[in-house]
C-alpha cells in the first residue's frame, strides 16, 4: 500500500432546504480509487467543480468518506483516534495565500503548526530554522506577512507545513491567484522539496506547464478519476483532454498541430528543448 | 484614506518598551486607563502627561504615526466634544439663541477631550510595540485565573490575534472595493450623515460577504495545522519575566501611587477635574 490510498471513495455534500429537509445530494467524489507511492510528485487536473479539492480534503481528513475508505500512511481517515497523526502525515497549503496565515509574524506562522502539536520550545525553534531555509525565506522571518508577495506567502505557508514534518504536502490550486514569478517561486520550492527532502507532493493546479517534471498525473471529471499515467501519456491524448476541458501546454500543443499537418513529431512533447530538437531531426 | 487607522498595528522597533513582557504592558495599559480616570488636578494632569510623555519617548515609534491613529476616533473627539459644550447646565458665559454655553461645559469638553486622547495614545502604546501573537500571549497567561470561572481565556486571546492579524487585510480590501465602487460612479463623500450611511452599503455588503469566506477559509487552514483549541499547545516563546520587566513594574506602581497621591492630598481642581 502506498503513503495514501482510496479504496471506492465516495463523497457526497447534502444540500438542504431552510427546513433542513434534503433537497439535493450532489456526489463530489464517485467511487474514486488511488494509489500513491512515498516521495512521488503526483499532479491531478480537472475543470472547476471536478472534485479535485474535495479530494484533497480527504488526505487531511477535513472532510470523511460519505463510502469507501481512504488511508494516509496506512491509516485508516475515519478512525478518530488517528486524527491528529494524519493531519500531521498529510500536510495543505490552500489556494488564498491570505487565508492560511495564522500569526502576524512570519516565523511565529511557521510555529504555529508544532505548538499546536505539542513539540517542546526548542525543536520548534529548529524547525522553524529549518523549515524556512527548505523555502529560501529566511531573510523575512521577521516581517510581517502582510509585506510579502504573494509567492512568498505562499512558500511561508508551505514553511508552515513542513515545520510539522510531514510526509505528503497536498497544495490545492497554490498558484492560482499568483502572478508568473511567484508562480515559478513556488512550484520550484516545491519540486526541490520532493527531490531533495523526498517528500511526496500531490499539486492540484490549472496550469499545465507546472507539471511537466511531475511522475503521474490524474485526470479528474465529474468525481471520477478518468485518466491517469506520465505527463507525456497524458498530453498525448490532446482530443481526450479537450473532452474534459482541459488543455495542453502550448509546446505540445504546437507539437500535436504539426504532426497533424503531417510532419513526423511524436505525441506529447513537453518542452521547448525537446521540439526544437525533434524539428531538427526532420531535416 | 482607511489606510491612516493605525489602531492595533505593530510598529516594529528596538526600544525598551518592544522588549518588555506582554504582561507588564498590558497591566501597564490597564493601569493607564485607570488613571485616566481617577486624576482630578493639575498636579496629577501634569504626571500623568510626563508619564504618557515618557513612554512615547522611549517606544521610538514616532508621533506622527501615533497621531494619525487619533484620526480614526476623530468623529468621536467631536461629537462627545460637542454633546459636552452645549448641553451641560451650569453658569452661562455665552448665550445666542438656543445656544447656551456654561462653564462646566467648557471644563467637561476639555476634560473628555483630554481623557479620549490619553486612553487612545496609551493603549496605542501597547498595541504599536507588542505583535499581536506576544498581546494574545500576553492576555491568555495574564488572565489565565479567569479559566476557574469558565472563561474562555485562549479562545477570546486567540480570536482577537485573529482580528489583529485580519484588520489590516481588511482595510486594504475595503479601500481597494471602494475604490472599484467610485470608479463605476458611487459616490462616498457628498449627502448627509444618512446618505452616507446608505452609500456605505455597495462598500459593506461585498466586505462582509469576504470577511465570512476568509473565516471559513482560515478555519480550515488552521484546522489542517491540527489547531485543537488551547489544550496541549505548547509555546514557541513562551513568557518569561527578565530584570527590565520588574523595573517596569516598579516604575508602573510608583507611578500608580503618585496618581492616587495627588488625588488624596491635593483637591480638585475645576479645570482639570470634571466639573460637578
Ligand atoms: N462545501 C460544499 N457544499 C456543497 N457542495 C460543495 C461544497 N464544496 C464543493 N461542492 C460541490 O462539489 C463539487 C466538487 O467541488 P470541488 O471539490 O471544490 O471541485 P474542484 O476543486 O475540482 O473545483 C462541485 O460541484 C461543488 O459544487
Ligand atoms: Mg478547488
Amino acid at each position: 500500500m502506498g503513503i495514501i490510498k482510496a479504496v471506492k471513495l465516495c463523497h457526497e455534500y447534502i444540500h438542504r432546504d431552510e427546513e433542513g429537509n434534503v433537497d439535493n445530494i450532489e456526489t463530489a467524489l464517485d467511487n474514486v480509487d488511488l494509489d500513491i507511492s512515498q516521495g512521488d510528485f503526483i499532479a491531478i487536473l480537472g475543470h472547476n467543480g471536478s472534485g479535485k479539492s474535495t479530494l484533497a480534503k480527504h488526505m487531511n481528513v477535513i472532510l470523511s468518506p460519505s463510502e469507501g475508505t481512504m488511508y494516509v500512511d496506512g491509516k485508516d481517515t475515519s478512525d478518530e483516534d488517528e486524527l491528529w497523526n494524519i493531519r500531521q502525515t498529510a500536510g495543505m497549503v490552500f489556494q488564498n495565500p491570505d487565508n492560511q496565515i495564522i500569526a502576524g509574524i512570519v516565523e511565529e506562522d511557521v510555529g504555529f503548526g508544532p505548538e499546536n502539536i505539542g513539540v517542546p520550545t526548542k525543536e520548534i525553534w529548529a524547525r522553524v530554522e529549518n523549515a524556512l531555509s527548505k523555502v529560501h525565506m529566511e531573510k523575512y522571518r521577521h516581517h510581517s506577512p502582510n509585506k510579502l508577495s504573494g509567492g512568498q506567502k505562499q512558500r511561508v505557508a508551505i514553511a508552515g507545513v513542513i515545520a510539522m514534518k510531514p510526509k505528503v504536502i497536498v497544495l490545492d490550486e497554490p498558484t492560482a491567484m499568483l502572478d508568473p514569478i511567484g508562480r515559478r517561486e513556488v512550484i520550484e520550492t516545491i519540486e526541490e522539496l520532493n527531490k531533495k527532502e523526498h517528500v511526496t507532493v500531490i499539486l492540484i493546479t490549472h496550469y499545465m506547464e507546472e507539471i511537466v517534471n511531475a511522475d503521474k498525473v490524474f485526470v479528474m471529471d465529474h468525481g471520477k478519476i478518468v485518466m491517469q499515467g506520465t505527463p507525456r501519456e497524458i498530453f498525448s491524448k490532446v482530443d481526450e483532454l479537450k473532452s474534459y476541458h482541459l488543455d495542453v501546454p502550448q509546446i505540445t500543443l504546437l507539437a500535436h498541430k504539426l504532426r497533424e499537418k503531417g510532419l513526423n513529431i511524436p505525441e506529447g512533447v513537453l518542452t521547448k528543448e525537446e521540439l526544437l530538437e525533434r524539428l531538427c531531426q526532420l531535416s | 484614506m482607511l489606510r491612516d487607522i493605525t489602531i492595533g498595528q505593530y510598529y516594529p522597533e528596538e526600544s525598551f518598551i518592544h522588549k518588555l513582557d506582554p504582561r507588564v504592558k498590558l497591566l501597564g495599559a490597564f493601569l493607564f486607563v485607570v488613571s485616566v480616570f481617577i486624576y482630578d488636578n493639575l498636579l496629577g494632569f501634569a504626571i500623568m502627561t510626563f508619564f504618557l510623555g515618557l513612554c512615547i519617548v522611549t517606544c521610538k515609534v514616532p508621533l506622527k504615526f501615533m497621531v494619525k491613529g487619533l484620526r480614526a476616533i476623530l468623529f468621536i473627539l467631536i461629537l462627545t466634544g460637542v454633546i459636552n459644550l452645549f448641553l451641560t447646565p451650569g453658569t452661562s458665559v455665552f448665550s445666542w439663541r438656543f445656544i447656551n454655553i456654561t462653564k462646566q461645559g467648557i471644563y467637561n469638553t476639555v476634560y473628555m477631550i483630554i481623557r479620549l486622547t490619553y486612553l487612545v495614545l496609551g493603549s496605542s502604546i501597547m498595541t504599536l510595540t507588542t505583535t499581536p501573537t506576544r498581546l494574545t500571549d500576553g492576555m491568555e497567561t495574564g488572565l489565565r485565573f479567569l479559566k476557574f470561572f469558565k472563561f474562555p481565556v485562549h479562545e477570546v486571546a486567540m480570536m482577537m490575534s485573529i482580528a489583529l492579524r485580519f484588520i489590516p487585510i481588511l482595510i486594504e480590501e475595503a479601500d481597494k472595493i471602494m475604490k472599484a465602487q467610485m470608479a463605476r460612479g458611487a459616490d462616498f463623500e457628498t449627502g448627509g450623515l444618512i446618505k452616507k450611511a446608505k452609500n456605505m452599503v455597495p462598500l459593506l455588503v461585498p466586505l462582509f460577504v469576504s470577511a465570512w469566506r476568509r473565516a471559513g477559509d482560515l478555519a480550515m487552514a488552521m484546522e489542517a495545522r491540527c489547531y485543537n483549541g488551547g489544550e496541549g499547545r505548547t509555546r514557541m516563546k513562551p513568557l518569561k519575566y527578565q530584570k527590565c520587566d520588574y523595573i517596569a513594574y516598579l516604575i508602573l506602581f510608583i507611578y500608580l501611587g503618585a496618581m492616587i497621591a495627588t488625588r488624596i492630598i491635593f483637591k480638585a481642581d475645576t479645570l482639570f477635574g470634571m466639573y460637578s
